[in-house]
């Protein structure tokens, strides 16, 4: 957001860098035990745990780049 | 303990929310606790923004406007975030389900010229003019009289559209997680009203940008995963004619020279015209809803590339709209592994619980005479085996979205309902702030008084908003409804300003018998056909059309009549002197010029780039 004050790109970015550590977590517990929810489909291909990463390596991202006190153009 | 607090939070469904949360048919799904913790995190976060903002939006300029802060990026993903509310998310998934491809067309032809004209043509008189609001531009251009009638209607039409909101975020969260509609629709009201009443325009805002994200965050995975396990475009294609018996479900235009050779009933012209102009320059023009943002830009080339930084994405949004209702087609199952099919949203009404109309219209439907049968054997309780057109997506989500990711799934779907009610009432605010209150009721008021009536009038239109959401339950699926809307409303507005805007010799008393007597025109068509459903074929010019055809037609219609009335007034009552146009009217003002910048950051380059991606993928899709 232009102006003073916490830019929106960090809210986005903390929200992501929970989201995403949060659903790889359970991604990496799901793979390690081997039980998954029995409705879901393709399971096999470990979507909480690639997707989960990218998200919080996006949150990160944002997180660092637009953190309060940076000039942000 | 590895393990243990995702195994916790995966572990089923919180069993203690209170009694009256009564379900009203047995859940899609039971959300994992780690999926509520998810979505309360979102409730949480737009809470306290609308607090942390609330301290910025004390003014009626920080309130209603934003302060005029905002860069490109963030006006135009607002832009376009604005427009993704039920609308965009399930209603046009189902209408996807029911018609194919064809709904494609509400996002490129029905949405990219109209959004290129709005940057390149049409922001620079509605920046110079410095309104606060479309309503705002006809005062000053046609007088009080335009201003009032145009803030009436366009008051309405928020109410109406912010219901529609509501009803499609409660039908998530009944498909979903079973709970009442009128339970759902109070979560979300209250949420919005604390959010937007706090931190104005710039909340919503701040809100919508984030919800942008959520959505691609938490939707993209749908069509992904889907088009793995369909095969891929070729295994899709191949699945949908063996069981559709029709390819015209992937062409956007092949099919449309005829009404009957298409599943939606259209023909091209309504599409090109109705749609391409009347609907969509209407909304995107002049709609106030989306306009507000770009208004809020904090110069005029930020308020030109806002508009067309916002297109780029809106072509990109039928990959996670479009494509899962097309995908539900082939994949979505019932328990024994049959296809399931889904059905319009009065059938569902009927049926579930049982009506003595079921029958008669599930005869209508394409399911097959034995399940019809075994829907009308099942007199007791909710039919769980049945579900409509507007439930496509979450049916999807379910499918493929585990604990988590169906949290952040569901989350995105919540902020897109979310945030399309709180721009119907951050705008609704400010029109009837600024165009109702402030010239008719009390002019003279403090600042601060003015934005004590913007936040009052927040809650106040969300109460009646919610009375507008069980309205909707009436209409025959939600899409049609929203678009019976845009075509009474926009279409003759359109109409209005463009005359207004590009016609110097437009005199007052022509604009405003226009727009009243446009409306009069639109409603008067549309009652026409709700009436008596037999007189379609002469609002849409032919038997085989149907409800679609006859909104884009309508608004065509409105559009020419209007026109009609204000040129033939026009032509006889005396024009105001071009002196009193400069600001207003194309060919009277002097346009700013602005500073040169590298060709990377040219609004015509950004734009004439969009051009060339919008003509090849309508031939790509032909």
């Amino acid at each position: 957001m232009h102006g003073s004050g916490i830019p929106i790109w960090f809210f986005i970015g903390v929200l992501l860098v929970i989201y995403g550590s949060m659903i790889l977590g359970y991604g990496v517990y799901e793979w390690h035990t081997g039980i998954y929810p029995p409705l879901v489909q393709l399971t096999n291909l470990h979507t909480p745990v690639w997707w989960g990463g990218v998200l919080t390596a996006l949150g990160v991202f944002y997180v660092v780049k637009f953190r309060p006190g940076q000039a942000v153009k | 303990m590895f393990g243990s607090v995702p195994a916790y939070l995966a572990a089923g469904s919180f069993g203690s929310l209170p009694s009256f949360l009564a379900f009203s048919a047995a859940p899609l799904a039971r959300l994992a606790r780690l999926d509520i913790v998810v979505i309360a995190l979102y409730f949480g976060m737009v809470i306290w923004i609308g607090f942390y903002l609330k301290g910025r939006s004390n003014t009626s300029e920080e309130f209603f406007m934003a302060g005029r802060q905002m860069t490109a990026w963030i006006a135009g993903l607002s832009f376009v975030s604005a427009n993704l509310g039920s609308l965009e998310l399930m209603g046009w998934a189902g209408t996807t389900y029911e018609y194919g491809i064809l709904a494609t067309h509400w996002y490129w032809i029905g949405a990219i010229p109209a959004m290129l004209f709005l940057g390149l043509v049409m922001m620079p008189f509605y920046y110079v003019s410095k309104t606060h609001s479309v309503p705002g531009y006809l005062n000053l251009r046609y007088g009080e009289h335009a201003r009032v009638l145009a803030a009436i209607s366009f008051a309405l039409e928020m109410i109406l559209m912010s219901g529609v909101n509501m009803f499609a975020m409660a039908v998530v969260m009944k498909v979903v997680l079973g709970w009442s509609l009128t339970f759902s629709i109070l979560v979300s009201a209250a949420a919005v009203t604390l959010y937007v009443a706090l931190g104005g325009l710039r909340s919503a805002i701040f809100n919508e940008v984030l919800q942008f994200v959520l959505i691609w965050g938490g939707a993209l995975l749908v069509p992904v995963l889907g088009m793995i396990q369909a095969g891929g475009v070729g295994g899709l294609k191949t699945q949908i004619i063996a069981n559709m018996h029709s390819d015209s479900y992937f062409h956007l235009w092949r099919d449309t020279a005829h009404f009957a050779d298409n599943p939606m009933g259209v023909h091209w012209t309504g599409i090109v015209f109705g749609l391409g102009f009347a609907i969509s320059f209407g909304y995107w023009c002049t709609d106030f809803l989306v306009v507000q943002r770009v208004l809020a830009a904090h110069d005029l080339r930020a308020a030109r590339m806002a508009p067309i930084i916002g297109s780029f994405f809106k072509m990109a949004v039928p990959f996670i709209v479009i494509l899962p209702g097309l995908l539900g087609l082939v994949l979505l199952q019932n328990p024994d592994g049959s296809r399931m099919q889904l059905i319009p949203q009065d059938t569902w009404k009927a049926c579930v619980p049982m009506s003595a109309s079921c029958a008669p219209l599930l005869k209508q439907t394409s399911l097959s005479p034995a399940v019809q049968q075994d829907v009308l054997d099942q007199k007791e309780g909710p039919q769980t085996d049945l579900h409509s057109y507007n439930e496509v997506l979450p049916l999807m989500m379910v499918r493929y979205l585990g604990p988590g990711l169906l949290g952040l799934g569901i989350t995105a779907l919540i902020a897109g309902f979310m945030s399309g009610m709180a721009g119907n009432v951050s705008a609704f605010s400010t029109v009837w702030t600024y165009d109702l209150y402030k010239p008719l009721i009390n002019k003279k008021a403090t600042d601060s008084h003015y934005v004590m009536v913007g936040r009052l009038s927040i809650v106040i239109g969300v109460l009646v908003s919610i009375g507008a959401g069980y309205l909707v339950q009436r209409a025959h699926g939600i899409m049609d409804y929203v678009q019976a809307l845009f075509s009474i409303f926009i279409a003759p507005l359109l109409a209005t300003i463009l005359l207004g805007m590009f016609w110097k010799r437009a005199t007052r008393l022509a604009g405003f018998l226009g727009l009243l007597l446009g409306i009069a025109f639109s409603v008067s068509l549309f009652m026409w056909v709700h009436v008596n459903p037999e007189n379609l074929k002469y609002v849409a010019l032919s038997d085989a059309a149907k409800t679609m055809a006859e909104n884009v037609f309508r608004a065509l219609w409105a559009c020419l009549f209007t026109a009609i009335v204000i040129f033939v007034v026009s032509m006889f009552t005396k024009p105001r002197p071009v002196a009193e146009l400069e600001g207003l009217v194309y060919g009277a003002t002097k346009l700013p010029t602005e500073d040169p910048v590298p060709f990377y950051k040219n609004e015509w380059i950004w734009a004439g780039l969009v051009a060339v991606i919008f003509t090849a993928l309508n031939i790509i899709f032909w």
